[in-house]
């Protein structure tokens, strides 16, 4: 990593919230290379949001400074900065009175893109996240499935062309199947278009076989971080290995059944 | 078809496009004010805590003034800052009619504009806001893209009730100076024409409820995003503004304001005066039903320009005269205070009285052996009396009491149209009652005599506006109507308009009066 710039950079970043202060994210540091795909995973309440935020200055740093491309955010206009990093939204978020169309549509015609332009990169990236253009373009939000919505989510967030993504538990909602297709789907994505791209999940096995990276978070702080392979290790913290033992013995019991043997 | 109609919806038909256009005007104008406040107050308190909650306390406080007095609390208001401007600036600007009007509704119409906007901005789904921010929006592109669009149709109906309450409200404005539907109302309830009254009525409801069914149109348009629902509604908005002011403005304006306070008598005379008026080759304008207090200082303002009113009213209530001198030099001093004071010509009296006076069915008073309202000063502690809205608060009252020591059982105040009702059905045993009122007769009362002279003359007396006095043919054209009406007449003319029956409204009975002044014997002299 010596001599290459991150795409995002963490240096001994805080913040606090309310009247006691406390530390939702204390004191983390953490490089992310450009088209790495990382994961940060935690339980509810470890500063996995708040540290994601502070990527496009949704939330600004108490202390410590973050940058994107070299660049401090805090010295940079915060409504440019949001613009050319995509966001998927933990609840999605889709304006409800816009139609697929338009919410793809937005940060270009934020960003002045002439109406011509956007039209195809609509239908475009309609293909990209696989819903057919023809039936979904001119679709309200309450008329689309979760898995609908969420994928329409993700090409509103591609729309812009950025080239970093910030994903808040993309796939949280939805059912196995198309959450496994919609994931596969984002993977082809980031390579494809050549992105770097940290996703907030609670599923262990998404972290683990769907990324470069994993950071594990507790109370604030950074605990574990590591490829995959090497946080199924057995030197890792006690937590981290807990953490590990669900997904460890799920796979085991899998292994079992497949040679057709009793999963016990 | 007209011509088989009571003649009494043929006249109310007559005034609709002079009353729906000015209650349009004066309705659109208030919302539009009030609205071009309230949208942007609640956008900047819907997100300020504090802000919010002082907004909504004002404007609910404002609520519950009831709107005649807000509606009366603007003019002397207005008139205060219309003096100020007049000094300071150099400039005036009329006090009566549509500024209080406006102000005064617009103030009322905020309420459930603010209410809603703060309502439906908070009640946006917090994802929706964070994403909102997310995609790079500035506060702005997401008010205006986001929390404005989503939170409308809430607004829209804080719109709508407003609308309706400003449509309703507006009825109230006739007594400050503003034509609106609700001169039918006033005009009805003084005159016991009960058909004006519910005209009136259903034409405020009627006007209230295709706007808001204009605004809902709109509303769902925007919901449904049908630009072809919203055209609609806008267009029937237009058009409805269209119709309702196009015979406002194309009637040419008056070239003299006639006023009339707020009871038959008035009516008849700001008739009578009209009649005169045009005759002699001017275009009047009838403001009626003004308020006692404000529609002396209209004219003194110059904002009407004939009106008659009584000489103890204008001794007592804007000379603060409290003593009580013969009826010749109260006429002498007051003309000449009218003259210097203000500019204000007095053609002189009509020739009759309408005073205050104490009045008893003629049973009662003979049984009791009352004559004088001495001789009923000993019997008061077990009598009910009742009054007018304006009589006990008035300086003529405490000059009555303190001169015979007047102490009653009970004391109420009832609309003068009920007085007459509850001293035949003996709810109460003695009544104000005014001596040219045709009813005096008509229910068998006696008016007690006042030996301390303690209530004062009340001629009816012809004021013109200080800009008419010199108007020689203004003038000439009014002046036979002096000393033309003796108490008898007018009480006549009064019976006939309280009759209630087809020859009861003003204008009818005016002309019956100008036909009796040429026939009846000259006054003595």
């Amino acid at each position: 990593m010596k001599g290459l710039q991150p795409a995002i950079a963490f240096d001994r970043v805080t913040r606090r919230f309310g009247e006691s202060g406390t530390a939702a994210v204390d004191a983390v540091t953490l490089a992310v290379p450009e088209r790495q795909f990382l994961a940060v995973v935690g339980p509810s309440g470890s500063g996995k949001t708040t540290l994601l935020r502070m990527v496009n200055r949704l939330t600004p740093p108490d202390e410590g400074t973050v940058r994107v491309d070299g660049e401090d955010v805090m010295a940079l206009d915060p409504i440019g900065l949001r613009r050319r990093i995509g966001y998927v939204f933990q609840g999605v978020g889709l304006f409800p009175h816009m139609t697929v169309a338009e919410n793809i549509a937005i940060t270009p015609r934020l960003m002045g893109a002439r109406r011509d332009a956007i039209s195809p990169r609509v239908d475009e990236l309609l293909d990209l996240v696989r819903l057919d253009r023809h039936t979904y373009r001119g679709r309200y939000p309450r008329e689309l499935s979760g898995g609908q919505r969420q994928r329409v989510g993700i090409a509103r967030a591609l729309a812009a062309q950025p080239r970093i993504v910030l994903m808040d538990e993309p796939f949280g909602a939805l059912d196995p199947l198309t959450r496994e297709a919609l994931a596969t789907d984002y993977r082809a994505l980031h390579d494809d278009l050549g992105l770097t791209t940290i996703m907030i999940t609670h599923d262990m096995q998404d972290a683990l076989l769907l990324t470069d990276r994993v950071v594990v978070m507790r109370s604030g702080k950074l605990i574990a971080d590591g490829a995959p392979q090497a946080l199924m290790g057995n030197d890792q913290p006690d937590y981290v290995r807990a953490l590990m033992e669900t997904p460890r013995r799920n796979a085991e019991r899998l292994n079992r059944l497949i040679a057709g043997g009793d999963p016990a | 078809m007209i011509e088989h109609l009571d003649p009494r919806i043929t006249e109310a038909l007559a005034r609709l496009p002079d009353y729906l256009g000015s209650h349009v005007l004066v309705s659109i104008t208030a919302l539009a004010l009030g609205l071009a406040v309230s949208l942007p107050l609640a956008v900047i308190a819907a997100r300020r805590p504090t802000l919010r909650t002082l907004l909504l306390a004002v404007t609910s406080i404002v609520q519950t003034i009831p709107g005649l007095a807000l509606l009366a609390l603007f003019y002397p208001l207005l008139l205060g800052v219309a003096a100020l401007s007049e000094q300071t600036l150099g400039f005036g600007f009329s006090a009566l009619g549509f500024l209080p009007s406006v102000l005064a509704l617009a103030l009322y119409s905020m309420l459930p504009t603010l209410r809603n906007t703060i309502t439906g901005l908070n009640a946006i789904d917090p994802d929706v806001r964070q994403a909102a921010l997310g995609v790079g929006m500035t506060p702005r592109q997401s008010l205006l893209i986001v929390d404005l669009p989503l939170a409308l149709p809430v607004i829209m109906a804080g719109i709508r009730t407003s609308a309706v309450w400003v449509i309703g409200t507006a009825t109230l404005s006739t007594p400050i100076g503003q034509t609106s539907l609700g001169n039918y109302i006033f005009t009805g309830l003084q005159t016991q024409n009960w058909v004006f009254v519910l005209f009136g009525c259903f034409a405020a409801a009627i006007l209230a409820l295709v706007v808001d069914q204009l605004l809902a149109l709109i509303e769902r348009g925007v919901g449904a995003r049908s630009h072809i629902r919203v055209a609609a509604g806008l267009t029937g908005l237009v058009l409805l503004a269209a119709a309702a002011l196009a015979p406002a403005l194309a009637r040419p304006q008056g070239d003299a304001v006639v006023g009339a306070k707020t009871f038959a008598e008035q009516y008849i005379l700001s008739a009578l005066i009209s009649d005169r008026l045009r005759n002699a080759g001017f275009t009047p304008a009838r403001r009626d039903g003004l308020g006692s207090a404000v529609i002396f200082q209209a004219l003194a303002a110059d904002e009407i320009d004939a009106y008659v009113d009584y000489s103890g009213t204008l001794w007592a209530n804007q000379m603060g005269r409290s003593d009580v001198l013969p009826r010749d030099e109260v006429l002498r001093d007051l003309g000449v205070w009218l003259r210097d004071r203000h500019g204000i010509a007095m053609l002189g009296s009509l020739g009759f009285e309408n005073a205050y006076g104490l009045a008893m069915s003629r049973e009662r008073a003979e049984a009791l052996g009352v004559k004088s309202i001495a001789d009923l000063a000993a019997h008061a502690p077990s009598l009910a009396i009742a009054g007018d809205y304006e009589f006990f608060g008035r300086p003529e009252w405490t000059a009555l009491r303190d001169a015979y020591g007047l102490q009653f059982r009970d004391q109420r105040q009832m609309q003068a149209e009920f007085m007459y009702p509850a001293i035949t059905a003996g709810d109460v045993d003695v009544i104000t009652a005014f001596t040219s009122d045709g009813r005096i007769e008509q229910h068998d009362l006696v008016v007690l005599e006042d030996p301390r002279d303690a209530i004062p003359p009340y001629d009816a007396i012809l004021l013109v506006s200080p800009r008419k006095a010199k108007d020689a043919a203004f003038i000439a054209a009014l002046r036979p109507l002096v000393g033309a009406i003796n108490v008898e007449t007018m009480r006549e003319a009064n019976l006939r308009a309280a009759g209630g029956g087809n020859e009861s409204s003003p204008d009818t009975v005016a002309q019956w009066l100008w036909s009796r002044i040429g026939t009846q014997k000259p006054p003595a002299k």
